[in-house]
């Protein structure tokens, strides 16, 4: 064995941390992080306004973050998984009482210099937990009924929490994300296959406790044109600004269906419309192509890692990201109903851009201690 | 429980490797879906895409086109375009909108009502969309404005134009414009394309007959808009093609002239050139204003004008239709030589009255007009003379002569409030009415009474076409530069350079092809003679009104139609038509042509319950006869081609 089982921290100094980080991940962050700051600008009407200059402080705020996660080590992140993740319970309990209340839902806490929305941050906070537990949880005991029933209240809590903000888009997030920690670490396809099946008997019931909102976002889906003024129009405006925007777009600042407020929620969801309008097809591929790229630089970090809850969380979190990714430009492409599923890092919107940057530094932190045995 | 036995991590590690390559495959399969996708929306169907983007941001309003002017003869401006002045309210630029009222209320002329309906318009639209407060405001109005113009944010005054009519004498030969009502814009097809605020269209008269073509084309102004419709920037503007401006026959002077002498009665004239056809003059009385109509009526006028009991918004001169009375009997006596039934010479003893089957016919004059052959007849209007005639030429062939005259059918095309009038024969009654035909009705029918009904426009055509020699013209009151030379006018120049020819008429209809209504063109001559006679020899019944000077002098008949026969009781108190109520008196005609020696121009006048020709109809038709020769050297050098090629 070459590392000290008994130091919790490395022994790396500074420097050495410094020369362990991936930077074409890094770098794939930082051109992600400039291209969101003009986007934000383009959305903002072309002027430094609040999104864009809110959106260009927490990206150097949470930059900085990302960097000191990264630079502590994956064995502490382990040790304390439980902990955050008891955290962010208390939050999501805590927004019960003492939430901010916004359009009919209750989703945040106001820290004052910041406004939180702790489901957000729970979508890496599941994630966390589940690697170390099955980090801890022997290749044995995995698909025995008693080690199940932790990671599915584990799921279960969070999931209901948020889906009773309202926020069913962030809580299915959630779910998924949990599902996925989960199958990873080898739980057998049966028991997702009996749970899917609960699913489908359930969906009747559960369809029964969503909000009409969110049914008529579920039938604008289906078919758009149902409503075109109403709850299709997002959709319509959405598909409009994409595909007017052609092979090589409209230009920067030059996004008609953004400009003239065509564009429902520019700066949040519907951002990589605003985005695919003015660069086109060429810009949207690209796009599409770096964060398949970071989500592929997760993911090998996560086959160097040599410690269980390292690859738990890599293989977890890269695939949460894509989930991130995939359903937000699903949902603007009009492949999915308006489910509220921001685009990391793009979208204005300071606790997803925290929590994916605290994501992010673990992921940094695997691949500066990837010879680490976690403990 | 916890294990750390590299065995355990090993297995674990090749389930999460193997579980992560599934993954990994699934993602592929993600990706390329999203960039399908992609391609679908921004190679494949970009053209759709960008088209519903131009659709969303672009929005066009029309510009209204000026309108087409309406001139009378000689250039001058009938119907005409004026500046106007508008106050317009951009709700959103104001910050107090209550405030701004009560300063306007101080400048201009704004009712509360006008206030409260406008706060009423202004709450339904959209707070950028402009609302017109007033649309019509005084020089000094509009100055006040825009003096004040610092203190009234959100105000605008707005440079306009509008219909004007200089000139009320010709309302009702000119029409009005007003507001394009749905009723329009379902009936009227051009419309489509028009219906923009400010745009008003023709209703009556000529503004509607030529509405289409005076309207012109509409301008475009493209514009950009944001997702509320709020106006971003102009994006590009198309002018419109103002309408087509039209020459007319009409002289505004005699207009004038015989509206003047219409002034206190109820009635029309007309005046046509007798060789091309050319309605110099048509007016109708008592008339309105058509510029109160322009910016929609106000109910106080309106009211008036549904309550005058004279109809002022009817055009008497084509849509009143009233019996021809005596001025029929120029067309029963020439219908009579015509068809070789009368010998003019044949005198008739009038005793005032005759017995018919036992039924008494009276003439106007209760005691008779003693011996008189067929010219005395016409010239003195004897009755019991013309019961004669009417008997023995009977109706159907006394109808065909009227029709071949002009009678019993629209003289203008396009005025969509001219009547046709009837010319009654036999068939005709079977038809209309479902009754055999009396001979008694023969009797009032060769009097003019009964049945017939004519508009004073088709007693002036008819009378010009007798004034001309008996040959057909073809009315007209627009001047169209296309218009085939006219086969009459060219006889005429004819005949003043060959003044000794001698050209039987034959050889007159082949050389000029005119298209003569007659059989022999001296029974035409007779009654152009017995006119004469009417008017200028003592006895005659517009004696009274001649012209003793030998250029204004004209030769015509009266007329009278019957609105409610004499009972016999009234016919031996010897009540005058003056004694009797306005409503019942008879109507008076004066038919006529002048100058006698050369004739040039035919007149006809009506005046509603004026009694008898001779004293209502005929002073009328002496003073505007006096004018249109007057005028008749002007128009007379007024070369037409040459003003035709500048409109």
């Amino acid at each position: 064995m070459l590392y000290s089982r008994n130091s919790l921290y490395s022994s790396f100094t500074i420097k050495d941390r410094f020369f362990n980080l991936d930077f074409i991940l890094l770098f794939s962050i930082l051109l992600l992080g400039v291209i969101s700051i003009f986007a934000q600008y383009s959305s903002d009407g072309g002027k430094w306004e609040s999104h864009s200059i809110n959106h260009a402080i927490r990206f150097l705020v949470f930059f900085s973050f990302f960097m000191s996660i990264s630079f502590i080590n994956v064995r502490l992140w382990n040790r304390f998984s439980f902990l955050i993740f008891l955290i962010f319970i208390l939050l999501l309990v805590a927004v019960k009482f003492i939430g901010l209340q916004s359009q009919g839902s209750r989703r945040w806490i106001n820290l004052f210099v910041f406004v939180l929305q702790p489901s957000e941050l729970m979508k890496i906070g599941i994630i966390l937990f589940l690697a170390n537990y099955y980090h801890r949880t022997s290749s044995s005991d995995i698909n025995k009924i008693k080690y199940l029933l932790i990671p599915v209240v584990a799921i279960f809590i969070p999931f209901v929490m948020v889906v009773s903000q309202p926020d069913l888009g962030t809580a299915l997030l959630i779910l998924f994300s949990g599902i996925v920690v989960t199958w990873l670490a080898g739980v057998r396809w049966k028991i997702f296959a009996y749970l899917s099946l609960l699913t489908v008997v359930l969906a009747p019931v559960a369809i029964s406790f969503l909000k009409p909102y969110q049914k008529s976002r579920i039938l604008s889906f289906i078919n758009p044109d149902l409503d075109p003024l109403g709850a299709g129009y997002q959709i319509i405006q959405s598909k409009i600004a994409i595909g007017s925007g052609g092979f090589f777009g409209k230009g920067f600042l030059n996004g008609s269906q953004a400009y003239l407020d065509f564009l429902p929620e520019k700066h949040t969801d519907f951002i990589f419309t605003l985005y695919a309008e003015e660069f086109g097809f060429f810009g949207s591929v690209l796009m599409v192509l770096l964060y398949f790229l970071i989500t592929y630089r997760i993911v090998h970090i996560g086959n160097l890692t040599r410690s269980i809850f390292g690859k738990l969380f890599c293989y977890g979190f890269s695939t949460a990201f894509f989930i991130y990714v995939t359903v937000n430009m699903s949902m603007v492409l009009g492949l999915l109903p308006i489910v509220g599923a921001p685009l990391p890092i793009l979208s204005y919107g300071g606790s997803s851009m925290l929590a994916i940057m605290f994501g992010l530094g673990i992921v940094m932190s695997c691949n500066i201690y990837k010879n680490d045995a976690v403990g | 429980m916890l294990s750390f036995n590299s065995s355990n991590i090993a297995s674990k590690t090749r389930t999460i490797g193997r579980r992560m390559f599934l993954v990994n495959c699934f993602k592929a399969v993600v990706l390329i879906g999203i960039i399908g996708r992609l391609t679908a929306l921004q190679v494949t169907e970009s053209r759709k895409y960008k088209s519903l983007a131009d659709k969303n941001r672009f929005r066009e309003t029309k510009i209204a086109p000026p309108r087409g002017i309406i001139q009378d003869y000689f250039g001058k401006e009938l119907a005409s375009n004026q500046t106007i002045y508008q106050l317009h309210v951009v709700p959103e630029d104001t910050p107090n909108i209550d405030e701004l009222f009560v300063r306007l209320k101080s400048l201009i002329n704004l009712s509360d009502q006008k206030i409260f309906l406008l706060k009423k318009k202004i709450a339904k639209q959209k707070i950028w969309e402009s609302a017109i407060i007033s649309d019509n405001l005084t020089w000094s109005e509009f100055s006040k404005l825009n003096l004040f113009l610092h203190e009234l944010q959100g105000a605008q005054p707005v440079v306009s134009i509008a219909r004007f009519y200089k000139d009320d004498t010709s309302a009702h030969a000119i029409g009005y414009v007003s507001e394009i009502s749905a009723k329009d814009l379902r009936n009227k097809k051009y419309l489509a394309n028009l219906n923009i605020a400010g745009v008003a269209i023709g209703k009556t008269g000529l503004e509607s007959a030529l509405d289409e073509k005076m309207l012109g084309t509409p301008g475009y102004l493209r514009y950009e808009v944001n997702a509320y419709g709020k106006r971003i920037k102009q994006v590009s503007t198309k002018d419109g093609m103002k309408g087509e401006t039209y020459r007319t026959t009409l002289d505004l002077e005699i207009q004038k002239t015989a509206s003047q002498a219409l002034k206190s009665v109820s009635g029309a004239v007309c005046v046509m050139d007798i060789y091309n056809g050319d309605i110099v003059s048509m007016v109708s009385s008592p008339n309105f204003n058509p510029n109160s109509f322009v910016h929609g009526v106000k109910t106080e006028e309106w009211n008036e004008i549904q309550q005058n009991i004279d109809k002022p918004m009817i055009n008497k001169a084509i849509s009143g239709l009233y019996p021809p009375g005596s001025t029929i009997k120029i067309l029963t006596a020439l219908s009579a030589l015509e068809n070789d039934i009368f010998n003019p010479k044949l005198t008739i003893k009038c005793n005032g009255y005759i017995d018919f089957y036992g039924e008494k016919f009276h003439c106007w004059k209760k005691d008779g007009h003693g011996r008189l052959n067929l010219k005395g007849a016409i010239k003195r209007s004897c009755d019991v003379y013309f019961y004669e005639v009417a008997r023995k030429l009977g109706v159907d062939r006394l109808a065909k002569t009227a029709e071949k005259f002009g009678l019993g059918q629209k003289v203008l095309t396009n005025f969509k409030e001219e009547k046709a009038g009837v010319v009654p024969n036999t068939k005709w009654k079977l038809n209309q009415i479902g009754k055999n035909w009396y001979l008694g009705e023969t009797l009032h029918a060769g009097i003019g009474q009964g049945y017939f009904l004519s508009t004073p426009l088709q007693l002036c055509l008819m009378t010009a076409q007798i004034a001309n020699g008996g040959f057909k013209i073809n009315p007209r009151i627009v001047v169209d530069k296309n218009d085939n030379v006219n086969n009459l006018q060219k006889y005429l120049d004819f005949k003043k350079n060959n003044p000794n020819d001698t050209d039987t008429v034959d050889l007159q209809v082949f050389n000029f092809n005119l298209k003569p209504l007659f059989r022999n063109q001296e029974n035409i001559n007779f009654v152009k003679d017995a006119m004469f006679a009417a008017s200028n020899e003592p006895g005659g019944t517009s004696y009274g009104s001649r012209h003793r000077d030998k250029k204004f002098m004209f030769a015509g008949k009266t007329g009278s139609s019957q609105i409610k026969r004499f009972t016999e009781a009234q016919r031996k108190a010897e009540v005058k038509q003056t004694d009797i109520t306005y409503k019942e008196r008879d109507h008076a005609w004066f038919v006529a042509f002048a100058p006698v020696k050369d004739p040039k121009y035919a007149i006809s006048v009506l005046v509603e319950h004026g009694g008898s020709g001779s004293s209502a109809a005929a002073p009328v038709a002496k003073k505007v006869i006096k004018r249109v020769i007057e005028r008749h050297e002007a128009r007379n050098v007024t070369n037409y081609n040459k003003l035709g090629e500048n409109i």
